[in-house]
């Protein structure tokens, strides 16, 4: 139990920055929700249960238009096709962690995946106790932010625009981390310079499966040309 | 659109985000031995990702109108000092989201 703990108050740090973004999100989901008329079970359902927040957004226009379950379902596809990366990345991560790896893998949103495959988890705490609190602790902020939003949502007075930016933010600052930790930043080049380009050739609509190939097709060059290590610039 | 079809637009969302989750996973089992490149991949995608995830934060901020990603930039570049002056994460994302919001709400 004192295990449990110690994972729990290890993993509850990483997880602020997303309960100030999610509570955030997530009360503007269950706002948008029972504005366009739908009772507060739905998004409290949908965040429960689909919990990828942009395809939640997405996911009203489809509620809203003419009944097409295929393309809901090919659509959902497309938008998170990204997740797929997530998995691959987290293979061996997530491997002993029992039962527990299905949970953890159903849970796996953008800011769970980056806060597990980045973070360093202190000696003498289990790996899948920390993972299981980080991605617990997100879900619950998203659901109870959308609960909150959806029920009470009219009572917000404060001027709350920008504050979705604390996610960017979180990325960005994990990105510095990373930066700053690598002596090789090559992969982040790579991440950076492949999904601009791409966004200012297809467009903000189009371009995440197009950087996902591109991605994936620089390493694959870069492995071929035949260097052994996992340092890209190192020589032999 | 009828209660029945709400519920299985919302299913069929729910089965396409957890293939995209479970799939790798699948196709890789724990017993199967991970094909060399993808262990590679596992190596170096995180780093690329972070990257990919900062520049999909960027996609609906336009630079040639509006307020031109003056206060996107700003924040970022506010960030970045911070971070390498104090090394405290959740200072930095605290910081960048207040004086985003203070630019967004009473500048731009």
């Amino acid at each position: 139990m004192n295990n449990k703990k110690a994972a729990f108050k290890a993993a509850f740090p990483y997880t602020l920055p997303i309960c100030a973004g999610f509570l955030f999100l997530g009360a503007s989901y269950g706002l948008l929700m029972t504005s366009k008329g739908f009772c507060p079970a739905y998004p409290i359902l949908m965040s429960m249960f689909i919990f990828a927040g942009s395809m939640e957004f997405v996911t009203v226009n489809l509620l809203l238009s003419s009944f097409n379950p295929l393309y809901a379902f090919f659509l959902t596809l497309v938008v998170n096709a990204r997740h797929l990366f997530y998995g691959i990345s987290m293979l061996d991560k997530f491997k002993g962690t029992g039962v527990k790896k299905l949970y953890l893998i159903f849970g796996m949103c953008d800011e769970s995946f980056s806060i597990n495959s980045t973070v360093k988890i202190p000696e003498g705490i289990d790996n899948g106790d920390f993972m299981l609190f980080v991605t617990l602790l997100n879900q619950i902020y998203w659901v109870g932010g959308a609960t909150l939003g959806a029920v009470f949502g009219n009572f917000i007075t404060f001027s709350t625009e920008g504050m979705d930016f604390v996610l960017t933010c979180l990325f960005y600052v994990i990105f510095l981390n990373q930066w700053l930790e690598n002596k090789d930043h090559s992969p982040a080049v790579i991440g950076i310079v492949s999904t601009a380009v791409c966004l200012l050739l297809f467009g903000a609509d189009l371009f995440i499966i197009p950087s996902m190939v591109l991605i994936i097709a620089v390493f694959y060059v870069i492995r071929k040309r035949g260097e052994n290590g996992i340092c890209l610039f190192r020589k032999k | 659109m009828p209660v029945q079809e709400k519920i299985i637009t919302i299913i069929c969302v729910v089965l396409g985000t957890m293939a995209t989750r479970f799939l790798p996973f699948i196709v890789f089992p724990p017993n199967k031995k991970t094909p060399e490149f993808l262990q590679y991949l596992s190596v170096v995608l995180p780093s690329a990702i972070i990257g990919f995830l900062v520049v999909y934060c960027f996609k609906n901020v336009s630079f040639i109108s509006g307020s031109h990603g003056f206060p996107e930039i700003i924040s970022l570049l506010f960030i970045t000092i911070l971070h390498l002056w104090k090394k405290s994460t959740l200072l930095s994302i605290a910081g960048g989201t207040i004086l985003y919001m203070t630019l967004v709400q009473l500048i731009f």
